[in-house]
């Protein structure tokens, strides 16, 4: 890979993570419950975007360099897997039992389910 | 977590809206997020599974376990500890790791008519992080118990 596509989905990558920490901290602020909404929100919304962008990559609308620049990169970055791991643990720990169950299944079904939507989408044009 | 949003000082702006943090997150997610390409350059997907980022999820969410668990265990959410947060876990741990890639490959596989091994790749993916972030938290605090009881480090 040539090193100035590896440098520009590593910077995408930290202007993801910049943006998952505003997207985080706005919900926490507006949205004040003790079910951590911020990574779900965030997982969802990325999966959705990452589906669309990989739908257009594979009807050649986008090159394969901005889909790793704004898919591995941007959107990789923005989602995370850590948190939603550690989340789901916490409120294992707290006998959160539901809540644990939404930041697990639920997570992964409803972003499964948006990145299929973004996959359609994206394929038509 | 409450509390996680805003500085403990009064009148400063929260941690979301300040350029000190954003940046720092800024920085730890480029390298995180350089980790994983490099990873998956070295690890191609098999079978339209990719185990890159499936080794990178279940170690980020074990390093990320035993990292909030120390830092919780050395005290509150400010100064060094508050640094060391935003940098390493959401930063580098937060671009190391993804979900979008996840949910996207297991969408593909179904799209495939493979559900068992899309039903596999989820389900598992998410199984085995949380336990590997427990795992991650035990450890953690297993040493931490161990530092206080020698006396070592406090």
């Amino acid at each position: 890979m040539n090193p100035l596509l590896f440098l520009a989905i590593s910077v995408a990558g930290g202007v993801g993570a910049a943006l998952r920490l505003a997207v985080d901290g706005i919900l926490r602020a507006r949205i004040r419950i003790a079910y951590p909404l911020g990574t779900t929100v965030i997982n969802v919304t990325g999966s959705l975007v990452l589906g669309f962008l990989v739908g257009l990559a594979l009807t050649g609308v986008l090159s394969t360099e901005w889909r790793l620049i704004l898919g591995t990169g941007l959107m990789g970055g923005y989602t995370t897997f850590s948190t939603a791991s550690v989340e789901t643990v916490r409120l294992l720990q707290s006998r959160r039992f539901a809540a644990a169950l939404g930041t697990g299944l639920g997570m992964l079904v409803i972003s499964v389910l948006a990145a299929s939507l973004g996959l359609w989408v994206g394929s038509r044009f | 977590m409450t509390g996680r949003a805003h500085d403990g000082r009064e009148g400063a702006r929260p941690i979301h809206l300040r350029w000190r943090y954003l940046g720092l997150v800024a920085a730890g997610g480029a390298v995180g997020t350089a980790l994983r390409e490099a990873l998956s350059l070295l690890l191609p997907p098999v079978e339209g599974i990719d185990v890159a980022v499936l080794g990178i999820n279940i170690v980020g969410a074990f390093l990320l376990g035993v990292l909030l668990e120390h830092l919780a265990r050395r005290g509150a959410d400010e100064g060094g500890r508050r640094t060391a947060r935003l940098l390493l876990g959401t930063g580098v741990l937060g671009g190391f790791t993804t979900y979008s890639a996840l949910a996207v490959d297991t969408s593909l596989l179904f799209a495939a008519d493979r559900g068992w091994p899309a039903l596999a790749y989820g389900l598992g993916s998410v199984l085995v992080g949380a336990l590997a972030a427990w795992a991650g938290i035990t450890v953690s605090a297993a040493a931490g118990r161990a530092r206080r009881s020698t006396g070592d480090g406090e």
